[in-house]
């Protein structure tokens, strides 16, 4: 197979869906960014992006584990995320207060042991871990047709999961204390939302690779973000920014043979540079316009 | 078991890094800028990638990058708290870049392409060369001199921003020195210990110390002794036990003196301040 690339726009397209194993990476990856560009608003909204890393971090002794013990991986990409969500969730309060001293440590500690246990667990296991840099760095070859399906019910349970929530979680996000008066309840929403976005994590890091979740989760929703701060405007921006990135990478990944996860992320940083430069110029002197902000502790 | 030439070389190596990441590792958890430090440490991994691909010193790669980004960080970072989504972003392309680095790796030498990877990713500490060792200590004792001369100026800033700033302290220049030492720090580890460990030192024995106590001199020796204490043991666990990697056996130590400062102690209202 060796693709090239014209200047036949429409035709360099169809070269793309000749192959059954583009077709499913382009599914896999459609559903992927979706679920991941509105999953990460919320992570920006809330600025959980170093608790969303070190969950898409835990598919290494998940992987690693279900690999010693015998397991299907996806087992152990789902406990090890459980786990870790938990952890955090426990770990991030003081006296009953979003602590962010505290929070960071506990992500940290988390994310180490994290790779402490995968790292025994592969020295245990004895073998090569063969596929460490496809599970680091994502590889869209050999994404089977049943893989898809899975992909798919994951990303409706998420979505299901926000659009109920989605209210409430936003409002606890902006104002703990006034949300906590209006019945919200707290502890269970934050952990039911990092058992989510682990679920979410977990289930796209087997695809596409560690670093390309969190070049989608994080980068589209920032820079919607800073283009609106309205929300439901800011969510499909965020959705259309994530699904013009991997779409056009994947079509580049194709055509140069070089790993999907660098266009990915390179070209959701240059959204997000942009974005940046756009509100520096339109307000030169002024914080972004926001309606939505958390108080930055 | 100081018989053997490894186990000499990875205390000698060892033991200021521990020193040195403990200190800085208070300041981290103190200022929330645990993200930025692991960001750090992920650059150190890119850097030494790239300088790979492109055939120079690793040295070179690790220190330009981690140095470099550090700066960056400090220069993004306008607020006293640093900005998690935008440092967020910034690491999901250094990762990315990784990613390219590899593939050219790969693409022009084959056949080595795991080992150097996982290699960076998680050093090893038993197997320093006497150079290596040599440089680890004289950097490493270097850091916990400089940590010391601006520990009372950058606590200072830390604690009360704008006191400090009325008070003519240069306190964006302490920010980024500060981020520069954790880059410094992040490069050296990187050697020793992996690029993904590093954290280890940085966050967990800093973690415990500040549940501990709020006063911040004894925290900083709390956390410098406890990531020492942790190195040394673990040291040794991994000594006795040939199958537990070193990296491993000492980021089990520490996240057991962390998760014994955490039920001993449930955080004062004053740590719960920020």
């Amino acid at each position: 197979m060796n693709p090239a690339l014209t200047w036949n726009l429409p035709e360099d397209v169809r070269q793309l869906f000749v192959y059954p194993f583009m077709v499913n990476a382009l599914a896999a990856g459609t559903i992927v960014a979706v679920m991941a560009a509105v999953t990460g608003w919320f992570v920006v909204l809330r600025r959980q992006t170093f608790a969303a890393h070190a969950l898409s971090v835990m598919s290494f002794p998940g992987a690693a584990g279900a690999a010693l013990a015998g397991l299907p991986l996806s087992a152990g990409y789902f406990v090890a995320c459980g786990l870790a969500a938990g952890a955090i969730a426990r770990g991030s309060r003081t006296a009953d207060r979003r602590d962010r001293s505290q929070e960071s440590a506990v992500i940290g500690t988390v994310e180490v042991v994290g790779f402490a246990l995968g790292f025994l667990f592969l020295s245990l296991y004895g073998g090569v871990l063969e596929n460490l840099e496809s599970l680091l760095f994502g590889s869209f070859l050999g994404i089977s047709t049943s893989q898809v399906y899975v992909l798919l019910g994951v990303a409706i349970g998420a979505l299901t999961f926000l659009a109920i929530a989605g209210r409430p979680l936003l409002a606890m996000s902006l104002d703990e204390l006034v949300a906590r008066a209006g019945g919200v309840p707290i502890r269970a929403l934050e952990i039911a939302f990092l058992l989510v976005l682990g679920l979410a994590v977990a289930s796209t890091a087997q695809i596409t690779g560690v670093l390309l979740v969190f070049a989608l989760l994080v980068a589209p929703a920032a820079a919607a973000r800073e283009f609106t701060p309205d929300i439901g405007f800011g969510v499909a921006l965020s959705v259309a920014i994530a699904l013009a990135v991997t779409w056009i990478g994947l079509g580049l990944s194709y055509y140069t043979n070089i790993s999907v996860g660098f266009y990915v992320s390179s070209l959701a940083f240059g959204v997000y540079l942009v974005a940046r430069l756009r509100r520096r110029i339109a307000h030169p002197f002024g914080d972004r316009p926001r309606v939505v902000s958390i108080e930055p502790s | 078991m100081l018989s053997q030439d490894f186990i000499r070389l990875a205390l000698i190596a060892g033991t200021p890094i521990a020193i040195a990441s403990g200190a800085l590792g208070y300041f981290v958890v103190l200022r929330s800028q645990v993200f930025a430090s692991e960001t750090l440490s992920h650059v150190a991994f890119t850097g030494a990638l790239a300088a790979a691909a492109v055939g120079i010193d690793l040295r070179f790669g690790l220190y330009a990058a981690t140095i470099g980004v550090a700066l960056l960080l400090a220069a993004l970072g306008t607020r006293a708290i640093s900005d998690d989504v935008a440092i967020g972003v910034l690491l999901a392309w250094v990762l990315g870049l990784g990613a390219l680095f590899l593939d050219l790796f790969n693409r022009s030498r084959s056949g080595s392409n795991g080992v150097i990877a996982s290699r960076t990713l998680f050093g090893s500490i038993f197997g320093l060369s006497t150079s290596d060792a040599e440089i680890s200590a004289i950097v490493g004792a270097a850091l916990v001199v400089a940590i010391a001369v601006i520990a009372r100026p950058l606590l200072f800033a830390t604690v009360e921003p704008r006191v400090a700033v009325t008070r003519g302290l240069p306190v964006a220049a302490l920010s980024a020195a500060f981020l520069a030492l954790v880059g410094v720090d992040a490069a050296l580890t990187t050697q020793a210990i992996g690029a993904l460990l590093m954290l280890g030192l940085i966050a967990a024995p800093a973690g415990a110390a500040h549940r501990l106590t709020a006063n911040a001199y004894l925290a900083l020796a709390l956390s410098s002794g406890f990531a020492l204490t942790s190195l040394w043991l673990g040291i040794a666990l991994a000594y006795e036990i040939p199958s537990l990697p070193p990296s491993s056996a000492i980021i089990g130590v520490v996240a057991a003196i962390y998760v014994i400062a955490f039920a001993t102690c449930k955080g004062t209202v004053k740590n719960a301040r920020k």
